[in-house]
């Protein structure tokens, strides 16, 4: 087995070790990183000052070769249990030509990894995977080694070959020379080469194929170090204590009320944060449950009965991303109109682990281990909490429980640095279940109402998308601590929301949200850039402030926008009494959607007919069958789904049976690890379709554990999932990660009309509204 | 504080500690084992399961005076990344997991389940893991790797 990654830069040897004696045990460290002699020794403690990120540019900023050849990999993208960790030491263990075992990946510490931004939306594969970053660095250090080797061995590099290492003279195999000889332990110097010639995926031995995650020995066995396993010497632990309410303040603080505890509690006030650290986490816990606050009342919660509608009554930010100027003539001038208006709730990421962070931070630096999606950006902002610059905050990523977003992973991380650095001790910190629900960043609410103008033949001549989305916060980037609660607590305010209406024109051609359906062509200066036929075409956003905090969640926009935009393409198509596959294949144009569409139906044995079904029963259980298709940003990956579901018509209760969902990501790197993405993304779409969402009463969020926020759980009746994997090695590699889930929800939805001949317009699709929505029928 | 008697894969420990504390407190700090976790505190998610006579419970939920002197086992207790136990290779074969923070909760309740019942029904599988959570949805591996293991084990 492989060594687990970053088992040098575990917290393991730090904590065997005290911080003075660190210097002189910690020789066994730096084998396999002799490169950074002297550097990784002192990772114990604050490095020194860091302030920029490695040049992307540099070759030396993503491979190093040690004097034994092993290699190191930097990757500015995190591993979020997705796989993406595997598939990026497949990529330099391919076109470097060694073992896989060879590579040791490093990602996100911003000590020595390159500044990627996020690890998010889809944008790992894209970014280290075509020609720039990661994998044009392992092809630029290849040609680089051939060239030296060409120079040593006194043959071009034409008869040369490369395999595990060493590279020979392909005639004569005792003319050979190692990796680890010819650079070993010095750098490149040399910068990443555009023109360097990346590795024929037909050539591909280690790429594009099914390696098995070598972390999962580990995490299996109970062995891995999460962020949450993070232990430094003399770490203390500290508790938050938040708001009762939504907008409260605070007006006092009791510090007496928790002096007699054990544990030798500290008190941490800053504006309106409130923590407790203590020398044991059940102290901490214990403490800040007997702390007394008192707060102020808050600024009070709208109704969550009519919120949906009351959206439209907001002070606005509008934003056109389409506006070809004919669609309210079309509108005015068609055969029929159809029109439509669909919800999408809040939802939570729900992480199942609630979020942690360690905190080191001292006079002269600060040393953070969290599960942020961002390094280089949280060192900004951490570095404003703490009122340092942020050339002296260290952000080092450990793995968190799965966050799919923007769970609570940097506002904890404000929390432990603002406990260390009051205490001038290291500080954990772990939220609890109910502060973890109650103030992350919901993935935001969208009120979306859709209209086409059709002609005589049925056909889409114009498409209307119009949406009201709050939003409240974001990730906080390199702007604002204040995006997320923390920052907010310590006075940091949140991205301003600046109303602004009318929209103005729009811009370049941007279809990152999918607000435009599939269907529409996406004409913008002058040249149709979407994956549809229909020309006449308006897509208006309508953003309002939020009540509650929002930011990214697993397909964020692109999952509500899809969710409307299929689910009304398959009203249209029943009312005109037409298949819903043949339906959408008339209004696309993009080959590479037209062929999910295509495949998914047939791996799925689609029966061409109108939906409902014309057989199904009106009581007892019904089954259907839906279909949904994507072309997730446009351009970063598609998918299509059949999903087949039985309704209960007494209960109202669903069981999806089988889904069969096809993606086309380009040139497939790991089937294995893109399998378990599309099964994953499946299930937790029907999940969020079924049960998920945030609720509040008129001061705070109430959804705050697993009784009043519904999740699937492991428990149930699993359905069938089938992939069916397009691969196109000749096309650019696209995100993988969020094409399943984006899609399901539709695809749900579809089938239970199909089944049932209800349509469900507002997600989640719970047994009381199919019930309400099943009385309605003649 | 009182002193607190565990044994907790096959070693004994004393600890000094409030009887009240959770179990999940005194493995993952105290002794500092990374298989059970805090996922809710509440006993709703199972990421904190460990085995006590043969049942899978919450130790998140469970004082440590309530289990002195009886036999705990962690997920690290059944099986090294080396050496790991039939139940964990069927895992690693299925390539059950994606973030792997839920592994406590499935793994250790349905190795209590197939202890129990060498030939569980799906039914019966279902049903023993509808308080447990996996946000990353790999449920159809988790329950391919199950089914391996419990064919292992009916062998």
């Amino acid at each position: 087995m492989r060594a687990p990654m970053n088992k040098a830069f575990t917290g393991d040897a730090r904590a065997a070790l005290s911080r003075r004696g660190f210097l002189k045990a910690s020789g066994a460290l730096v084998v396999g990183f002799s490169i950074f002699d002297g550097v990784e020794v002192a990772q114990a403690q604050f490095p020194g000052p860091v302030a920029l990120s490695p040049s992307l540019a540099q070759l030396d900023s993503w491979i190093a070769i040690a004097a034994d050849g092993s290699i190191t990999a930097y990757s500015g993208k995190e591993e979020l249990g997705q796989g993406i960790s595997t598939a990026q030491t497949q990529l330099v263990a391919e076109e470097l030509s060694v073992p896989f075992s060879k590579v040791n990946l490093i990602y996100c510490d911003t000590a020595y990894t390159p500044d990627q931004a996020y690890t998010s939306g889809s944008q790992s594969h894209p970014a280290n995977f075509n020609k720039s970053n990661l994998g044009q660095a392992a092809a630029t250090a290849r040609e680089a080694l051939f060239r030296m080797a060409s120079e040593k061995l006194g043959a071009p590099v034409t008869a040369l070959d490369a395999a595990d290492g060493v590279i020979a003279v392909r005639a004569d195999r005792s003319k050979r020379v190692t990796y680890g000889e010819l650079v070993g332990g010095k750098k490149f110097q040399l910068a990443l080469d555009p023109k360097a010639k990346r590795k024929d995926p037909s050539e591909w031995k280690i790429l594009g194929t099914p390696v098995k995650r070598p972390d999962l020995p580990d995490i299996m066995t109970g062995r891995f170090e999460f962020v949450h396993n993070v232990r430094v010497p003399e770490m203390l632990h500290g508790r938050v204590v938040r708001p009762p309410a939504v907008g409260a303040r605070v007006l006092s603080v009791d510090e007496a009320s928790v002096r007699d505890l054990p544990g030798n509690v500290k008190v941490v006030v800053k504006k309106d944060f409130v923590g407790v650290v203590a020398a044991k986490p059940w102290q901490a816990v214990q403490a800040a449950a007997k702390l007394k606050v008192e707060w102020s009342a808050g600024t009070g919660l709208p109704k969550q009965a009519g919120f949906a509608e009351q959206l439209r009554q907001q002070p606005v930010r509008d934003q056109f991303l389409l506006d070809s100027g004919d669609v309210d003539q079309q509108l005015k001038s068609a055969a029929s109109v159809m029109k439509a208006t669909y919800f999408h709730p809040y939802q939570m990421h729900g992480s199942v682990g609630s979020s942690c962070a360690v905190a080191d931070v001292r006079s002269d630096g600060a040393t953070l281990w969290c599960s942020t999606q961002a390094v280089w950006y949280q060192k900004t902002t951490c570095a404003m909490v703490l009122g340092m610059k942020p050339e002296n905050v260290r952000v080092i990523f450990r793995r968190g429980s799965g966050c799919y977003g923007l769970n609570g992973a940097d506002t904890v991380t404000y929390d432990a640095a603002v406990l260390s650095q009051a205490v001038g001790k290291p500080v954990r910190v772990q939220l609890s279940r109910k502060d973890e629900m109650a103030w992350e960043n919901y993935g935001n609410a969208y009120l979306m109402d859709e209209r086409v103008a059709l002609d005589a033949g049925g056909n889409i001549v114009a498409w209307d998308h119009e949406v009201w989305t709050p939003n409240l916060g974001n990730r906080p980037g390199t702007g604002t601590p204040g995006n997320v609660i923390t920052g907010k607590l310590l006075g940091f305010s949140p991205d301003a929301f600046t109303p602004r209406s009318p929209a103005p024109p729009p811009g370049n051609f941007n279809n990152n949200s999918n607000g435009m359906p599939s269907y529409v062509a996406g004409r913008i200066g002058g040249v149709n850039r979407n994956t549809g036929t229909v020309a006449s075409e308006r897509v208006l956003v309508h953003t309002v402030a939020s009540p509650l905090w929002t930011g990214p969640l697993r397909s964020p926009a692109r999952l509500q926008n899809t969710f409307a935009h299929e689910s009304f393409l398959d009203e249209i198509a029943a009312k005109l009494k037409a298949d819903p596959v043949e339906y959408r294949l008339r209004h696309l144009s993009n080959p590479r959607l037209r062929d999910m569409v295509q495949e998914t139906a047939k791996a799925a044995k689609w029966d061409a007919r109108p939906s409902p079904n014309p057989k199904r029963k009106p009581t007892g259980v019904a089954s259907g069958r839906g279909m949904a298709c994507v072309a997730y940003e446009r351009d970063n990956g598609y998918a299509a789904m059949v999903l087949e579901v039985e309704v209960n018509q007494d209960t109202g209760k669903i069981a999806v049976r089988r889904i069969v969902v096809s993606n086309d990501c380009g040139p497939i790197s790991n089937p294995d690890g893109l399998r378990n993405q599309l099964e994953g993304g499946a299930l937790q779409g029907i999940s969020r379709a079924l049960g998920e969402e945030v609720t509040w009463d008129d001061r705070k969020v109430t959804s705050v554990d697993w009784r009043s926020y519904h999740s699937l759980t492991v428990g149930i009746e699993v359905p069938t999932i089938e992939c069916v994997l397009v691969n196109r090695p000749e096309e650019e590699a696209t995100g993988a990660g969020e094409t399943s889930i984006t899609i399901a929800a539709a695809a749900l939805g579809n089938a239970i009309f199909d089944a049932t001949g209800v349509r469900l317009r507002q997600i989640p699709f719970t047994p009381e509204r199919i019930k309400a929505a099943l009385a309605t029928r003649a | 504080m009182s002193t607190i008697h565990l044994k907790v894969n096959g070693e004994s420990h004393t600890l000094d500690l409030d009887p009240a504390t959770p179990l999940l407190y005194a493995l993952s700090d105290d002794l500092a084992l990374r298989g059970p976790k805090f996922g809710c505190g509440l006993g709703q998610c199972g990421a904190c399961t460990v085995i006590v006579k043969g049942q899978a419970i919450r130790s998140c939920i469970t004082p440590v005076s309530t289990v002195q002197n009886t036999e705990i086992t962690t997920l690290e207790g059944i099986g090294t990344p080396e050496r790991p136990h039939p139940i964990q290779q069927a895992f690693i074969d299925e390539g059950a997991a994606q973030c792997g923070f839920c592994m406590s909760g499935v793994m250790l309740t349905a190795k209590a389940l197939v202890d129990k019942v060498p030939h569980p029904s799906e039914q019966l599988i279902e049903q023993s893991l509808a308080g447990v959570l996996c946000r990353c949805f790999t449920h159809a591996r988790m329950m391919a790797a199950i089914r391996r293991y419990a064919a292992g084990v009916a062998k």
